[in-house]
């Protein structure tokens, strides 16, 4: 058994405590918008936040997270659909067919967090999401363009 | 007969074949499965099939009373942007609010109740489009011609006085509108015209227009539904294992290990290849298969290796077995003998994995009567036919629902190898929905591989350095021979292996050359290979495009002037070539101290060509700028096809840097994405994208810019180090 901290409210999870927070959010909680790619914590599909920075979410156990931090998935990134990611994305029309999507926009909303400005060597840095489709180039002009939004007062 | 007989008796038709689908899907054994919610979740539709009075103009539109307009797509979305395509196509002809149109997928199985309505489901060969174009488009204009009626006879007015646009009715002459959600359910008694005019491209407003993609938002929020992500009502969970060695069995499992491990329901063997464990949750059925004891039988081919495929390959690079004529003009023997200077070079190619982001899955339920199946698919009727076979049910009593494809690439079109298993899986678990999904390492190491090939090339050229005879010979793996051998020519010869060197037709060579031959010595290791995003376009260009540089350089010429020469009788190959040059600033020094690199090619009836622009350092390429041209013909959605080309190149450069599947003992050596890298955006150059339709034909769009990454950037590679690359991927290379 497990509490944690997700997109704001307190769930109790009846899981094995080596399960990885990928399956305890997609299985238990039915947050089915964070996805399982690789599962060895390098294409960044099961992109979430913990704390507020970008993790990959295929290896990291349960048992690793404290009760209180904060977990967040893509479903609670923003109510309407209009995180400054979001509006980016949408202005762009970056996704093609979407399945490495959540975790690019996950990815690139704690880049912003971070650094409300970054250039293309921190995007390069910061977004080591793999996308077969190859929206790359859409992203890192969502990236800049979200940054512009944000800049602007945004939703967030 | 007059025209109520005959709309009563079409009405009836509609309503008898929907009733039908209707009641098939309530035949199920699913308690508390909405149809509604499986759709409106899994493929994105309205609950059609289960209301026959609804308002149906025809099988591609149904136009609802509040105006809302929607559209069947026959075809897979997998990212390509084919949903919001073919759906222009038709609210072209229909005069429809654009932002009124929403889509829906519907089914193989009503497909096959309704005498294959929607023709062909299939999703390959960048022929979503270009094949069904005219089709959707009738299927526009007749709802359209059918809405008007409605209008006029409402009025009492003749049609021709009357007019549509947007959704919205005009009776001319007294200026009275109507909208057609509002004379839908009338339309839909009428009898279809048997004949209509189709619009004059020229008179086009939503084709060609950059229009939104129509399924970005719930892509954005995570509310898209793939595959993977279906969660039906007492659904169990299935990981699968198959004999890692090509062809090998299951010979025994002991499941007395993982029987009472938390969740584990069923520990099953699946065919005669695999085994699976079935549990409450699939990190419960994935984590019990890990620690399952299996034993394979492992076949004949478990000592098979790369080094003996190699030589495989090899042997038939000068053997006279085998060996098939793809195109041939004058005689290349004697030319390459009258020739003052022969060149002769041998290229390589690997297999690769498709590598779809979203691993193989599919969902199914099993009963003695029903088999129902949920699947991203890029070929809903050859995925029912799987289902029916694996379920032993005849295909009526089956049915297939499409979801939103993770990616395709082709992994997902000729084979369905998963929805064979979860269908095994299931019927050993009736009544009881089991989602199964592959894990990364199984999907790596049951892919259905871009074939292996070897080229060898030899090219003659006169006093002047112009190119007079070119003998092409490739070494490999035929497609057709292991996946559709009906498909193969009556001499037993494979067409697809000559991709891009055809003399004609969708593929054809882009250069006149007067003595030419092009052989393939077919060469089949038991690995099985699949239709690859690209499919033999991508080595064949890598083969015809570096080598015409190498020529090019060898006669001492500018490889631009060098091809121009060649493509005489090729304009429309020479116009994207000489925009992405001109674009590019061919001649002139690059920035940053680039070279250049370029290469053309006719493929999927598109022309397309790139300039590439690298810069090579401490022994690293890297690839700072790509100028892009594509004529498709026709440019349905340019932004859509500028998206398209941008990630053909991340495919493209993906494959030549990284791409390879290598096989000791019998199985691929590639477990996941550590040792079977990709792309990632900090490797990304800039792309330039020139769509120049000329008009006149419809090509494809999501296949022919893979072509020219790889040639392009191997070019610039030369001419910034002298170096000649030509065994793909360059990982290992040092520079």
């Amino acid at each position: 058994m497990a509490t944690l901290k997700i997109n704001g409210e307190r769930v109790d999870v009846d899981v094995d405590a080596s399960t990885p927070l990928l399956w305890v959010v997609r299985e238990q909680l039915g947050l089915t918008g964070t996805k399982y790619s690789c599962g060895i914590g390098i294409c960044g599909s099961c992109t979430v936040h913990v704390d507020g920075a970008a993790v990959r979410s295929c290896t990291l156990p349960v048992s690793e997270l404290a009760e209180g931090q904060e977990i967040l998935t893509i479903e609670g990134l923003s109510a309407n659909n209009d995180h400054p990611v979001q509006q980016a994305w949408a202005e762009l029309d970056v996704p093609q067919c979407g399945y490495c999507q959540p975790g690019m926009i996950m990815a690139a909303a704690a880049l912003l967090t971070e650094n409300a400005e970054p250039a293309d060597t921190d995007i390069d840095a910061a977004v080591t999401n793999i996308c077969r489709c190859g929206t790359f180039n859409r992203v890192r002009r969502g990236i800049h363009l979200a940054a512009e939004i944000k800049k602007n007062g945004g939703a967030s | 007969m007059s025209k109520a007989r005959i709309a009563v008796s079409r009405r009836e038709f509609i309503i008898r074949s929907t009733t039908a689908g209707a009641g098939f899907a309530l035949g199920l054994t699913l308690p508390g499965l909405p149809r509604t919610a499986l759709t409106a979740e899994g493929t994105g539709g309205t609950d059609w099939a289960a209301d026959p009075e609804g308002p149906e103009i025809n099988a591609w539109v149904v136009i609802q009373p509040d105006d809302t307009v929607v559209i069947r797509i026959a075809r897979s979305e997998m990212g390509q942007g084919t949903l919001t395509g073919l759906a222009q196509l038709v609210a072209e002809e229909l005069e429809c609010d654009w932002s009124k149109v929403t889509t829906e997928y519907p089914t193989p199985g009503e497909n096959l109740r309704r005498d294959r309505v929607w023709g062909s489901f299939s999703t390959g060969g960048s022929r979503g489009i270009r094949d069904s174009h005219a089709y959707v488009r009738k299927g526009g204009a007749v709802a359209r011609e059918m809405l008007i009626q409605a209008a006029a006879e409402a009025w009492d007015v003749p049609k021709a006085e009357c007019s549509a646009e947007a959704s919205v009715v005009t009776h001319g002459p007294s200026g009275r509108t109507t909208t057609y959600g509002q004379v839908a359910k009338a339309a839909a008694k009428l009898w279809p015209p048997e004949h209509v005019e189709l619009k004059d491209p020229e008179d086009w407003e939503l084709i060609g227009k950059p229009v939104k993609r129509l399924d970005t938002l719930d892509k954005l929020n995570g509310k898209q539904i793939f595959g993977a992500d279906l969660t039906l009502p007492g659904m169990l969970n299935a990981a699968v294992k198959a004999c890692p060695v090509f062809t090998g069995k299951l010979d025994s499992f002991d499941d007395s290990k993982v029987r009472d491990k938390p969740g584990v329901r069923a520990v099953l063997a699946v065919g005669d290849n695999a085994v699976a464990v079935v549990a409450d949750t699939w990190w419960q059925a994935k984590t019990a298969l890990d620690a399952l004891p299996v034993t394979w039988n492992k076949g004949p081919h478990a000592d098979l290796s790369s080094a003996a495929i190699d030589e495989m390959l090899d042997e038939g690079l000068t053997s006279g077995e085998q060996v098939f004529v793809g195109n041939a003009s004058g005689d290349a023997e004697q030319g390459l003998a009258g020739a003052a200077k022969t060149i002769e070079a041998v290229y390589a190619y690997p297999y690769q994995n498709h590598a779809t982001m979203e691993t193989m899955n599919a969902t199914a339920v099993w009963t003695p009567e029903r088999c129902e199946v949920w699947c991203p698919t890029q070929d809903g009727m050859a995925a029912l036919e799987a289902a029916a076979e694996a379920a032993g049910l005849p295909i009526e009593q089956c049915d297939v629902h499409k979801i939103h494809l993770g990616g395709g690439f082709g992994r997902r079109g000729a084979f369905h190898d998963f929805v064979t298993q979860a269908v095994l899986i299931a019927k050993q678990l009736p009544d009881t929905p089991v989602k199964l999904l592959w894990t990364r390492e199984e999907d790596m190491a049951h892919g259905h591989y871009h074939p292996i090939t070897k080229c060898k090339l030899v090219g003659g050229l006169d006093e002047s350095g112009d190119l007079t005879a070119l003998k092409v010979r490739i070494s490999g793996q035929s497609i057709l021979a292991s996946v559709r051998p009906e498909w193969m020519a009556e001499d037993g010869s494979d067409p697809v292996t000559f991709q891009g060197f055809h003399a004609d037709g969708d593929h054809a060579i882009s250069y006149g050359v007067a003595n030419l031959l092009v052989e393939h010595a077919m060469r089949n290791p038991p690995v099985p290979p699949g239709f690859w995003r690209g499919v033999n376009i991508n080595q064949n260009a890598i083969y015809l495009e570096c080598f015409i540089d190498e020529l090019a350089h060898a006669a001492g010429k500018d490889p631009l002037a060098f091809r121009r020469k060649l493509m005489a009788e090729h304009p429309k190959s020479l116009a994207v070539l000489e925009t992405v040059a001109e674009k590019a600033g061919w001649g002139k020094p690059a920035a940053n101290g680039a070279h250049r690199g370029l290469a053309v090619v006719k493929t999927f009836g598109s022309y397309v060509a790139a300039c590439a622009e690298v810069s090579v350092s401490d022994g690293k390429v890297k690839v700072q700028r790509i100028v892009a041209a594509t004529d498709p013909g026709y440019a349905v959605n340019p932004q859509q096809i500028e998206a398209q080309v941008e990630g053909s190149f991340v495919y493209g450069l993906s494959a030549l840097f990284q791409g390879e599947c290598t096989i000791e003992n019998g199985a691929v050596v590639q477990s996941n994405f550590h040792d079977y890298p990709s792309m990632q955006i900090a490797d990304m150059p800039d792309v330039e994208v020139i769509v120049m339709p000329s008009g006149g034909f419809w090509g494809g769009i999501g296949e022919p810019t893979i072509a020219v990454a790889a040639p392009a950037v191997l070019n610039a590679v030369f001419a910034a180090t002298g170096q000649r690359l030509r065994r793909v991927p360059l990982k290992s290379v040092e520079l």
